[in-house]
């Protein structure tokens, strides 16, 4: 058996060290019943989107498969992809840079920058530059990071951690978001309006008019990308409200950073991924805009193009047979909108910025499972499996997930649950010691009789709202031997 | 070891265990719908454009430089800009209806953001997305053009549109070396990032008038 | 012939307890052969059987259900059909125990494994796919909610065969559980590791069964019901809970 050898796990960022484990973010979320409302009917609305239009694809099945088999086949042979990717970037006139983690890319980033002289850079909304905390590292050298997608507008001025990939906002309602926009937007540019009211249209405008004077002003750009692929050096961004195009036409000096698993092997590859990406995500047929660029193109937007190829931690999770497949992931946050914890959790609670089922898996494979959150983050899941069916590229989440509590087990060593699984395991595993342990549970059931059980000591995480059921005063086992003799086996 | 060299050799060492090479991949499989016919498209594609507040205008070959002046006046608009390579009918009939200025006059960007409106044509039209694909050819200008002004007519023809994105994906198809830029617009921008509210009209054009042109009989 | 015929005849057919259903709720498990046994079909109660290792697995301890696993395989392989009442531990039996074969290395259990597993069934499929009935001859004239399992409705795709089944029984009033397909928040360890969470989601639940008016909640997996069940209890909703299997056997005779 061929065996790989992993990759440094990323270090966990500053703005994270330190979380605590999820059941304990996650008890201080459920108690704020505005944020609950909030993401109960953000999460319901665009759940019920998308399954309308998924709705509309008989073949949808056929289309995860060739989605999940081209990230796949990206996967198997990132390394010849990529080396394909850098050849064709550079074929059409783009700097390719190569981050070995979030330090060396910010660098990077701020080289450039200085490079162009400038202390302002305009930013299209991106999971890969949130990672490495680009912004954060860019206001430390002096350089303002402005944010431009609405919803990343809204959490950068609210001083505030973004709580959803696909709508960073989503934990917040319109009249906090007028709130915010009223306070802090004098401060950093073109003041909110006056009389700027609570409706979505309205707040909308006014970011519209606030971000224009930074966009015609700004001389460099940051972006993510959704997908770049390795047969063309085609960049691909995916969005909604033209601030990408914004920055990714504007600007003379632009700089993409992708992930390593953002790569596509071929140009075909982008028909199955724009036919399951928009459904997925917003729930769109096609969202209202994509841009494609190669490099610099001939007196067409930004002439000076970079794109930063970013390691940190992918190379860790490749390394993983099974684990692998969660960075087929292609963020588009359908997951998070189906799943239950969740729904009634928000985002904050993972501890970092991929929240919601894929970040439960991703987290703890890219960062490892030492710190308090990422070690909880496995047992974050009832395990129900709706991220799975919802999933465009069919990443197997519930299964990731108890993979990865196996191997928080293993390295916690012995325990009192491990200790307790192993009694179990030991009386499960043959018959008469299971019957003997029934004993003590029908024994109980007399003791108890028809009576309910409100508290039993060292279960008040179920008796504290739940009742106990009372225990029989006979198994089945009992009860057959009684009534059907040994006559079967 | 340099960066680029050490994330190779991590990437292939954690890729150790595979043994097919990527010359071993069969084609991209194709998920597609299949057209019921060319009517049936076209009218697909007109629906789906309006389904997203998009406005369509389905005219004949002979009606497009009407129905581009239509457009400009019905919009209030008073200036727009025209892609240098922009079909002459529809040129001269901006003209009389609005000042217009050409690509090649406004070389700063920002000066767009004066600009009520910009006529352009396209490259592909997708009927199950209702989206029109702009490849930035002479008939369509470069990027901004399409971006700053807030009123966009794009004049799509009925042989531009395909059925299903795997069609219009292959049609797009960079030559080597020859690779255009590529503007996916589906509808006016938009955004929910609001309590999931839709509202139409972010940062691009709030406004899209498509002028859809139907095959001569 | 009616469809109340006893289209099991001649059927062997082997009950998978399931440890927890075993100890806690045998009620289940009499019902589950009863009704059984009414459709012809000859039960057996293989008494070396034990648990199909799931707590352990989804704690993480796959390694530790390796034992469970083999036992499963010796007690059920020589079977034409195993049943369970329970949609968690047959979806464990059907996805999982492959998984945990595969990491300890061991070939020949493995192919033994492939070749038991896909006999294992829950009650609603053995009943639809196998015996080919969804008229059971119940009777059960009560006003009835269904809450379709996780396990069963994604691990293992019943669809709507429990609801088949519930609307031919006779005298049922069965209403639509409001979000049923949402997860109860019971999840196994998570009910105590995310409490919390797991008492918030059964919360938005059971409100949701209160909701529909019903008399009786019905599932099938007992551990399910008894979460969402406990917090009705607690709440004094006065809403019963029963497994699926319960209301299946029900007849005028002898009533659920
Ligand atoms: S794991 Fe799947 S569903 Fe979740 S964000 Fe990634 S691609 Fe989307």
């Amino acid at each position: 058996m061929t065996t790989t050898t992993p990759g440094p796990v990323q270090q966990t960022s500053l703005v994270f060290v330190g979380m605590p484990k999820f059941p304990t973010a996650a008890r201080e979320a459920l108690a704020n019943t505005q944020q609950r409302r909030n993401l109960r009917h953000a999460t319901h609305t665009i759940r019920d989107k998308r399954a309308r239009v998924v709705a509309e694809v008989p073949e949808w099945e056929a289309l995860r498969v060739a989605g999940a088999e081209a990230k796949d086949e990206a996967l198997a042979h990132l390394g010849d992809y990529l080396e394909q990717l850098e050849a064709s970037l550079t074929a059409n006139g783009a700097t390719v840079h190569w981050a070995r983690d979030a330090a060396e890319a910010n660098a990077i980033v701020l080289g450039i920058v200085r490079d162009q002289q400038v202390d302002e850079v305009v930013k299209v909304k991106s999971m890969a530059t949130q990672e490495i905390e680009l912004n954060e590292a860019l206001e430390a050298a002096g350089v303002n990071a402005w944010e431009t997608d609405l919803a990343e507008l809204i959490v950068q001025l609210g001083h505030d951690r973004p709580s959803h990939i696909l709508v960073p906002a989503i934990h917040r309602n319109r009249s906090e978001v007028r709130d915010i926009f009223r306070r802090e937007m004098a401060a950093v540019g073109r003041p909110a309006p006056e009389d700027l009211t609570d409706e979505p249209a309205r707040l909308a405008e006014a970011a519209r008019l606030h971000l224009r004077e930074k966009f015609l002003r700004a001389k460099v750009a940051v972006s993510g990308a959704n997908f770049a692929v390795a047969e063309t050096g085609t960049l691909v961004v995916v969005e909604s409200e033209g601030n990408g195009r914004m920055c990714l036409t504007l600007p003379e000096t632009l700089v993409t950073v992708v992930g390593i698993e953002k790569v596509l092997p071929r140009w075909d590859d982008l028909a199955p991924m724009l036919q399951l990406l928009p459904r997925s995500s917003t729930g769109e047929r096609m969202n209202p805009y994509t841009t494609m660029w190669s490099g610099a193109h001939d007196g067409d937007g930004p002439q000076d193009v970079h794109v930063v190829l970013l390691d940190n931690g992918r190379s860790h999770v490749l390394a993983d047979r099974v684990g692998r497949q969660a960075l087929r992931c292609i963020r588009c946050s359908a997951c998070l909108n189906v799943c239950p914890v969740y729904e009634r959790t928000g985002g904050h609670a993972y501890g970092s910025v991929y929240p919601g089922p894929i970040g439960a898996v991703l987290n703890p494979q890219l960062r490892g499972t030492t710190s308090e959150v990422d070690k909880s983050l496995p047992y974050a899941s009832s395990l129900c499996g709706a991220c799975f069916d919802a999933c465009p590229v069919r990443i197997d989440i519930p299964e990731l997930l108890v993979e990865l509590r196996g191997r928080v087990v293993e390295q916690e060593g012995r325990t009192a649950e491990s200790a307790a699984m192993a009694a179990a395991a030991w009386v499960l595993s043959d018959p008469k010691r299971l019957a003997a342990a029934q004993r003590a549970a029908t024994t109980a059931g007399r003791v108890i009789g028809g009576r309910t059980v409100r508290a039993v000591p060292g279960l008040g995480a179920w008796t504290d709202a739940r009742d106990v059921p009372t225990p029989p005063t006979e198994t089945f086992r009992q009860w057959w031997a009684r009534e059907r003799g040994q006559g079967s086996r | 070891m340099s960066a680029r060299d050490e994330i190779l050799a991590r990437v292939r060492g954690a890729t150790a265990d595979v043994v097919t090479t990527p010359a071993d991949r069969a084609p991209t499989a194709v998920v597609e719908e299949t057209s019921p016919g060319r009517a049936a498209t076209l009218d697909l594609f007109a629906e789906n454009v309006a389904d997203y507040r998009a406005q369509v205008v389905r005219v004949a070959a002979s009606g497009v430089a009407g129905a581009v002046a239509d457009a400009l006046r019905q919009q209030g608009c008073a200036t727009a800009v025209l892609p240098t390579g922009l079909d002459p009918a529809w040129r001269g009939a901006a003209t009389e209806v609005v000042r217009v200025l050409d690509e090649a006059d406004v070389r700063v960007d920002a000066e767009l953001d004066a600009v009520d409106a910009v006529v352009t044509a396209a490259a592909v039209g997708i009927a199950v997305t209702g989206t029109v694909v702009l490849d930035h050819a002479a008939d369509q200008g470069r990027r901004a053009l399409t971006l700053v002004p807030d009123v966009h007519v794009c004049v799509v023809r009925a042989g531009q549109v395909v059925h299903d994105v795997p069609e219009a994906v292959g049609r797009l198809r960079p030559e080597p070396g020859l690779a255009r830029p590529l503007t996916w617009v589906s509808g006016p921008s938009a955004t929910s990032d609001i309590e999931l509210e839709r509202v139409e009209g972010v940062h691009g054009p709030r406004t899209l008038v498509v002028v859809l042109v139907d095959e001569e009989v | 012939m009616s469809a109340l015929a006893r289209p099991g005849t001649d059927l062997r057919v082997a009950l998978f307890a399931t440890c927890f259903n075993d100890t806690m709720w045998p009620d289940t498990l009499k019902a589950t052969v009863r009704l059984l046994e009414r459709l012809g079909c000859t039960v057996e109660f293989p008494q070396a059987q034990t648990c199909c290792g799931q707590m352990l697995t989804n704690t993480g301890y796959g390694a530790k259900a390796l034992p469970l696993v083999r036992r499963f395989v010796d007690v059920f392989e020589g079977y034409d059909a195993v049943v369970a009442p329970s949609g968690s531990c047959v979806g464990s039996v059907r996805h999982q125990h492959r998984g945990i074969v595969e990491l300890a290395g061991d070939d020949r259990l493995a192919s033994r494994v492939e070749h038991t597993v896909p006999k294992v069934l829950e009650l609603s499929e053995l009943l639809v796919d196998v015996l080919g009935v969804t008229d059971v001859g119940a009777w059960f004239p009560h006003r009835v909610t269904y809450h379709p399992t996780c396990h069963s409705l994604r691990m293992l795709r019943v669809g709507d065969r429990p609801l088949q089944l519930l609307r031919a029984v006779r005298g049922i009033d069965l209403v639509e559980l409001p979000g049923a397909t949402e997860c109860c928040g019971f999840g196994g360890t998570f009910a105590m590791k995310n409490a919390d969470v797991s008492v918030a989601m059964g919360s938005d639940k059971a409100r949701a069964v209160v909701g529909t008016g019903a008399e009786v909640l019905v599932a099938g997996d007992n551990s399910c019901l008894a979460h969402i069940g406990g917090i009705l209890g607690r709440q004094r909703a006065g809403v019963r809970h029963l497994h699926l299997a319960e209301v299946l056997a029900s007849t005028e005779e002898d009533p659920a």
